[in-house]
Order: structure tokens, then C-alpha cells, then sequence
């Protein structure tokens, strides 16, 4: 599936609910899923420090696809991140960079990546995007 | 000029809360609920209102024009200073500096008091409950001046250990500098017997009263602190208005922390000679409208009695504290015997960032995190807290939703 058509399958998930609670015990129940990142990859390197709460981030190039693995200490925040990376992992650099993630929006969920969240998800997404880039020029040089 | 407010004999909380027009909202759909007065308070009409009033009918820049409209703000903003020497009880006006707020008068202290009298290998002591604009200007001064930085340490209740600062305590001991009101935890601090050991040993002693001010009644001769400084949007003024008291013969001594207009008595490129008090320390167009709308605040507070407030907020607290601890795997942070209406807390196994997400569905403004003071938070061995502060303005069936909504959020998180 592209990101495009994934995120319009989330899209439709969120339309089944029509008040706060049931969404964000939706986006709760895909945080306590996600399962939690190894040790070995909680680094210091891999963490995104936000005022809040701390995401870490690992990826992976396999096969031309760059994998996504994360984590954080929020549960609410680690439910989003779940999100993310439904969207985003096991895709090429190019669909990555260019993916347009519109579904934060429309699942009315964008207040999470504002200046005041200070969780961290902003900057990992940004993150997300510099590791595709990453990967594709490196994939560019050998 | 001011709206004229009924006074109130008893408390009366649903007239105080019609005071208040921002808390007649809904937030997602729900009657908000405002427990995050430890960060700012929420601005009665009469703030607003001389806040509109200056506007409409008198801006004008200060201490200068000639005119009609100048003079009448020239002895606004001047009446808001002797409000303050009233309300902190100081000896003259000359002792109230207008500042942006409690950083900006704690940096002041500390570049020009400290930097005019800190020699290397003097010693600057705070506690561990200090926020981090009484800690890092203090950093800055150490380093520039080769000087030692002490820290009193604190039980697990949230209580200075006093016997561990006397022994902090000696002739190498030049600035003592503490919170009253931890922000954090709402201990009171033992300020009067700091200072008195302080001054013992020749120190002087800055009490950051961001805190304190809203809730104790500030009396800083009785103290006999050197420097005393609150923010105005703590205590129910506008944001961007803070006062710095300092001692006469002190400030006096200092030298001007900021260069410009209003400081200076004459200027010519060879020399500049410094204004007098308070004026020396005040450079620049000040923040006019709201200094003058700290009065209409002060003359609030006063209306309604600090003390009897006090014992109202201390309900309170005491109410919400026995409904937090029904609650499974929750543990206070701050226990002292002495505090203010600050409850913050930790429950195992959950979030405090989830927590505040899910409470603001509800309607419930809480503060989380760790409240800029990260030392504290390490000491305490937590990352953050959430934290409820309430003010007068604050019903018991207000807590009863905060409660209500908290059982809800920890049940969808666990």
C-alpha cells in the first residue's frame, strides 16, 4: 500500500468515532501495542528530547525500504508514533520524503505536533524525513 | 478610574468568580476547570478594566511630557509604587523597582549587586527547590566571577534542611538566595530564620516571592530581607510586571543594571551621571498599562483579605489532597507541614503528559512536567509531576470534577 492510501485507511478508522474519549482510547490502545524498543537502541543518539516526554527513534535500510522502530515514555505520544510508522516504514527514501502527511490533520490530531505539545513528535517526524534523505544519498554514492 | 468592587464579608466565591470573565467558558465542550494558578492567575474585570481605561482614555509616555495626558499617567503608574511600599510594607518608595517579573529582577540582582561585589572564592547559596531563574543567573555570576555555588539540600517531604544550611553557611557566604513558596511542591520555606542566619554571617538574602505573594501576607522589614521580588500575573495583574524591593542603602550602592533613557540624569558623550532611586534601575519606556493595572490587582487582593483567603485556599487543598490519596498507586510530591494550595503528585505506571492530555478533554487546566526546576525533579527521583494549584476563586465541586476526571483518565492509561 502507498502512504497515501494507508493514511485514507486510518482516515476511515478515526470516522467511526464521534467523541474524544473513544478516539484517544483508540490512539491509547495502539500506544500499549507498539511494541517497546530495545535497550540496545534506547540510546542517547536515538532520543529525541522533548520538555514533556522522550521519543526514541531507530531506522534501517533493508531491501531499498527503510524500516522505522520507536518509542516513548508517553503512552498517548507512543500511539501516534504507531501511527507514524504504519505510515512511513517499509517505504523507499523517495515516498518518504515526498508523503504529505495529511491524516494528522484530518483525524484532528494536529495539535499534538504544535510548539507547546513539547513531545518530541514534531522532531521526529522531521527525523523520519533526514533518515530517508540520509539513506538515499548514501544510496546515491555506492 | 478603577471599577469599584463590592466588599466582601465573607467568602463568597460564586460573586469572586463573576469577577473573573474568562472562567465563564467551555473547553471541548465542558465548563472549564482552572487549576494551573501556580503559573498565572486569571485577571479580574478591574485589571482588565484599568488595563482599557489607560488605553482609552490617558496613554501617554511617563515621568517627561509636559501635558495633560502624561501627568494624569505620570501619577497612575507612580500610585501603583505606593501601593507596592504599602502592600510589601517597605520603608519608602524609593525601594520599589519595577521589573518585567521575577527572572528579570533576580538577573538584576545578580549582575549588579553580584557582579559589583562577588570576588572569586565567594560563596552564593540557593536550595534545591529553587526554579531555574534562581539558579541559573546565580550559575552565570559563578562563573564569571570564580565563585562557589551551595545548595541546600531537602528531606523527602520537601523541606529545607536547616541544620545542613547553617553548616553551608560562613564568612565566604556573600548572597543567600531562596524561593519562599516552592513552586513545585507549595512548601513554605522558614525565610525569617534563613535570613536571620544569613545576616549572621554578613550575607545579604534575595526571597523570590513569585509564589508567596499571592497567598502570605509580605511584610519585608518584619523579615528584614535585602531583596524581596513577585510577578505581577501570579497575583492576579497582567503578564510582563514584576517588582524588585532591595534594602536603599543597598540599591544605592549598586550600580545601574541597564543603560538608556529614564536611568540617566544628564548625558554627554564624556560622562553620564545616573539618576536617583528607583529611577536608576528603571531604563527605557516601562510597561505603563500594566504597572498601573498592578494596582487595580493589589487593591483587589486587599479587598478580599489575603489571610482570609488563606484559610479558604487551605480547605482547599486539604479537600483535594484526601481525594488524591483514594486514589490507587498515587503519591504526593511536597509534604511539608507548611504549604500553600499546591498539590502535585506522581501515579505509578503513568504518564503525567497523558495525563494532562486526557484532563484538558475534560476541560481540566493542570500543569505537568517538571516546572523549571529539573534539579528538584532529580533530587525527588521523578521526571515531572502533574500539578493542581488552586486559587480563591475555586469551588469544592470544581475539585470533585478534577477528581472525577483524574479516576477516568488513569482508568483509559492503565
Amino acid at each position: 500500500m502507498s502512504t497515501e492510501e494507508i493514511q485514507q485507511k486510518i482516515i476511515e478508522e478515526f470516522a467511526y468515532f464521534d467523541n474524544w474519549a473513544d478516539k484517544y482510547e483508540y490512539i491509547i490502545e495502539m500506544g500499549k501495542k507498539l511494541p517497546s524498543l530495545s535497550d540496545e537502541f534506547k540510546t542517547e543518539d536515538n532520543k529525541i528530547k522533548g520538555c514533556q516526554s522522550n521519543v526514541w527513534l531507530h531506522a534501517i535500510m533493508q531491501n531499498g525500504l527503510v524500516e522505522f522502530k520507536a518509542d516513548s515514555d508517553s503512552v498517548i505520544v507512543k500511539g501516534l508514533i504507531s501511527m507514524l510508522i504504519r505510515v512511513l516504514s517499509l517505504h523507499t527514501p523517495d515516498e518518504i520524503i515526498s508523503s504529505d502527511l495529511m491524516f494528522i490533520d484530518k483525524i484532528g490530531m494536529t495539535q499534538h505536533l504544535a510548539q507547546t505539545r513539547s513531545n518530541g513528535l514534531l522532531s521526529m517526524l522531521k527525523q523520519m524525513k533526514f533518515y530517508a534523505m540520509a539513506y538515499k544519498a548514501k544510496a546515491q554514492i555506492t | 478610574m478603577i471599577t469599584e468592587t463590592a466588599p466582601y464579608t465573607t467568602i463568597d466565591i460564586d460573586q469572586i468568580r463573576l469577577d473573573f470573565p474568562i472562567l465563564n467558558q467551555k473547553v471541548n465542550g465542558k465548563q472549564l476547570v482552572y487549576f494551573d494558578n501556580a503559573a498565572t492567575t486569571q485577571k479580574p474585570s478591574q485589571v482588565i478594566d484599568a488595563i482599557s481605561e489607560y488605553y482609552e482614555g490617558y496613554n501617554a509616555n511617563i515621568h517627561r511630557g509636559i501635558h495633560h495626558l502624561a501627568e494624569k499617567a505620570t501619577s497612575a503608574y507612580e500610585a501603583t509604587r505606593a501601593t507596592v511600599k504599602t502592600f510589601l510594607n517597605a520603608k519608602s518608595i524609593e525601594e520599589i523597582i519595577f521589573t518585567r517579573g521575577v527572572t528579570e529582577s533576580i538577573n538584576l540582582v545578580a549582575n549588579s549587586y553580584g557582579r559589583h561585589n562577588i570576588r572569586s572564592g565567594d560563596e552564593i547559596i540557593i536550595s534545591t527547590m529553587e526554579h531555574h531563574s534562581n539558579i541559573v543567573p546565580w550559575q552565570m555570576l559563578c562563573e564569571e566571577k570564580g565563585a562557589i555555588l551551595k545548595v541546600i539540600p531537602i528531606n523527602e517531604q520537601g523541606e529545607i534542611l536547616f541544620d545542613e544550611y547553617l553548616k553551608l553557611l560562613s564568612s565566604r557566604t556573600k548572597i543567600v538566595s531562596i524561593v519562599y513558596v516552592s513552586n513545585a511542591l507549595g512548601t513554605i520555606n522558614p525565610v525569617k530564620d534563613i535570613i536571620e542566619a544569613a545576616h549572621n554571617v554578613g550575607a545579604v538574602v534575595l526571597i523570590d516571592g513569585a509564589q508567596s505573594t499571592s497567598h502570605l501576607d509580605i511584610d519585608v522589614q518584619d523579615l528584614d530581607c535585602d531583596f524581596y521580588t513577585f510577578s505581577a500575573h501570579k497575583l492576579y495583574g497582567p503578564t510582563g510586571v514584576g517588582v524588585l524591593y532591595g534594602k536603599k542603602n543597598i540599591l544605592n550602592d549598586m550600580p545601574p543594571y541597564q543603560g538608556g533613557g529614564e536611568m540617566i540624569k544628564e548625558v554627554s558623550f564624556t560622562k553620564t551621571t545616573y539618576n536617583e532611586l528607583p529611577y536608576k534601575f528603571e531604563a527605557g519606556t516601562p510597561n505603563i498599562a500594566d504597572t498601573i493595572a498592578l494596582k487595580a490587582a493589589i487593591d483587589y487582593i486587599s479587598k478580599l483579605g489575603k489571610s482570609t483567603l488563606a484559610v479558604y485556599e487551605n480547605e482547599l487543598l486539604a479537600y483535594c489532597t484526601s481525594q488524591l490519596l483514594e486514589i490507587n498507586g498515587l503519591r504526593l510530591i511536597g509534604e511539608a507541614d507548611q504549604k500553600v494550595s499546591i498539590a502535585s503528585f506522581v501515579i505509578d505506571g503513568v504518564h503525567h503528559q497523558d495525563l494532562a492530555i486526557l484532563l484538558d478533554g475534560d476541560g481540566v487546566a493542570v500543569r505537568t512536567g517538571h516546572h523549571c526546576t529539573q534539579p528538584l525533579m532529580a533530587r525527588m527521583g521523578i521526571l515531572g509531576t502533574t500539578r493542581a494549584s488552586f486559587s480563591k476563586k475555586k469551588k469544592k465541586s470544581e475539585i470533585d470534577l478534577f477528581i472525577n476526571s483524574l479516576n477516568k483518565a488513569i482508568k483509559m492509561l492503565k
